[in-house]
């Protein structure tokens, strides 16, 4: 990838952030670390993999992106808003009854393909899309990303082991391993182990990458699309709450409010690491 | 009809009709969790392998996943015994299908206690009210083979998900063949002026034995087929409870959450004359040598129904 596209793509990434960081706002719950660890990759599918075409979110053409992990959906409106899905004006309005913006991922919005957030759920909808586009030897793929505290979720490997059953190369599977859920670290809340292994021994290909490196995951994203017969796990390591220092690693921002003095905080933080690109 | 009818079996008409509708709509696809045989999807399999999709063992992932056929413009039917492809899915029923109201055909199929043998575990007595629940669902509950396949016939039609509950057995035909079906209507199969009764499934056939002896001692009982459980027929429930001195609903499911649930909803508005629920009384059921020695011991029999109109008419 040619540095000035990483550039360009690191912007956007910034920019999904700040975007997050507004819907999170002030004195409102939000959920940031599991939504920023996802700005990088958000950015190399939305600005550079998929195909798209946001004048008809519905063209059977297009390439799907679910969240299975479904409460990070701050992230895809983030995404959505820049590529016009909807007005801008909407991010204000996120999760209130005049709003078009649910808490999680509901087919009112437009660019969002199922209803996910009942963890567990999102890989085994993605099965039946990439299923049906095969059927269809329709060429769009199925992106779906979940998350490292949602694998201990029994239906998604269900799903998995559905995946390689059906031997579905249309569909790439993306883990946000930041190694942090809801009420603390993973290895002390619930320890999922050994995570590629699990996957390998599923009958996936796996890849491992820094999940906010910008070539790493567009790399990836490129040989999954090589791979046929099996489908094709990408496990980005990531950092819960990245780009905020004080929520990095944390887990007290999952979902959390942010005081005045923390907000303007995080956009000095933000408007820094712009300054830098 | 939509096929040459020549079973008295719901579920071999079941799967005749996947076939015939594979044969019509080329986005109809079949899921199955390892019970094909039980549920008669192997017929569609042997037609359509393409567009088959054996799930394994694990209904929560086959619910999902029909919602992603769903959502890419197909029409999926997914099978399996009624108590698994309802309670173990219902969060991927609720979440996955209804909130985006997907056009997902679910088969709930040995319903009841159809599967006399396998007992408790097999047997759906909640089914009804769990899914009822849920908004944007529609619940079907055929009679018998011939309604199966009108219903069939006008499924592909019905917007958003549908609930199909088929029994495991070889039942009378009630249904008349060549009336225009339509879901959501109340059937009524028998006229009478002194009681109504509310049935559905193969409780319709007892009312309406019922309503034949009842006859003979001078009691007139109107038998109403309620093969659409959700949406109800409100106004035709309405209009059935005027005039009468009773109202008795027979259903193969619990009386908590089911049809009498859904009939005394409708009428709760409305001067209405005392209702009697007959179904299973708040218990799991249990294994039998047949099915009509378990119905019998859970009080779903034709002179279960006589006894509870007698009461009501004052005999």
């Amino acid at each position: 990838m040619e540095a000035e596209k990483v550039k360009e793509l690191k912007k956007v990434a910034l920019k999904l952030r700040s975007n997050v960081l507004e819907m999170v706002g002030v004195g409102k719950a939000g959920h940031l670390g599991g939504s920023s660890s996802l700005a990088e990759i958000t950015a190399v599918l939305y600005f550079h993999k998929m195909r798209l075409n946001p004048k008809d979110p519905k063209d059977p053409k297009r390439d799907r992106f679910l969240l299975s992990k479904g409460h990070a959906v701050l992230i895809q409106y983030a995404a959505l808003v820049e590529l016009g899905y909807f007005p801008r004006e909407e991010l204000k309005k996120v999760k209130t009854l005049e709003g078009l913006l649910q808490g999680h991922p509901d087919m009112k919005t437009p660019g969002i393909e199922a209803v996910t957030g009942s963890l567990g759920q999102g890989l085994s909808i993605a099965n039946g899309m990439a299923l049906a586009l095969r059927l269809e030897k329709n060429p769009a793929r199925v992106y779906v990303i979940m998350g490292d505290g949602e694998l201990s979720e029994g239906q998604l490997w269900e799903a998995a082991m559905a995946s390689a059953n059906f031997k579905v190369d249309n569909l790439v599977g993306i883990v946000d391993y930041n190694r942090i859920q809801a009420t603390g670290p993973i290895k002390e809340v619930f320890d999922t182990g050994d995570i590629p292994a699990k996957w390998k021994s599923f009958g996936w290909h796996v890849i491992e990458i820094d999940g906010h490196d910008i070539p790493q995951i567009a790399k990836a994203l490129d040989e999954a699309e090589t791979v046929k017969g099996k489908p094709t796990v990408i496990i980005a390591h990531t950092v819960k709450g990245k780009g905020f220092s004080f929520a990095e690693n944390s887990a007290a921002y999952h979902n959390a409010a942010l005081t005045e003095e923390l907000y303007k905080q995080a956009q000095e933080e933000l408007r820094k690491q712009g300054e830098l690109l | 009809m939509m096929i040459k009818l020549e079973t008295k079996s719901l579920r071999e008409a079941y799967g005749l009709c996947l076939v015939e509708l594979g044969k019509r709509n080329k986005n109809v696809v079949v899921l199955e969790a390892d019970l094909g045989k039980s549920t008669r999807t192997v017929l569609f399999k042997e037609a359509f392998p393409d567009r088959f999709f054996e799930m394994g063992i694990a209904e929560q992932n086959m619910a999902s996943t029909a919602a992603g056929f769903a959502l890419a413009g197909k029409i999926p039917f997914y099978n399996s015994f009624a108590v698994f492809a309802s309670g173990r899915a219902f969060d991927q029923i609720r979440n996955s299908i209804c909130i985006p109201k997907l056009k997902v055909r679910i088969c709930g199929s040995s319903c009841g206690l159809s599967d006399f043998g396998d007992g408790k575990t097999h047997q759906s007595v909640e089914d009804v009210a769990i899914l009822r629940a849920i908004p944007n669902m529609t619940i079907l509950s055929p009679a018998d083979a011939v309604e199966t396949v009108m219903m069939m016939e006008a499924m592909l039609d019905v917007d958003g998900p549908v609930y199909i509950r088929i029994n495991r057995n070889d039942l009378p035909i009630v249904t008349p063949e060549n009336e225009p079906y339509k879901i959501g209507k109340i059937w009524e199969l028998r006229k009478g002026k002194d009681i109504a009764v509310f049935a559905t499934g193969y409780m319709v056939k007892k009312a309406l034995e019922a309503a034949e002896e009842l006859s003979r001692e001078g009691i007139e009982v109107r038998v109403l087929n309620v093969s659409t459980i959700k949406p109800l027929d409100t106004k035709a429930v309405i209009s059935h409870s005027k005039g009468v001195k009773g109202i008795v609903t027979v259903e193969e499911h619990s009386v908590i959450g089911g049809l009498g649930s859904a009939i005394a909803e409708a009428l709760r508005k409305e001067a209405h004359p005392p209702i009697e629920f007959i179904g299973i009384q708040d218990k799991f059921g249990t294994s039998a040598k047949n099915y009509e020695e378990l119905l019998e011991a859970y009080g779903l029999t034709s002179k279960a129904i006589a006894d509870a109109v007698r009461g009501m008419a004052g005999r």
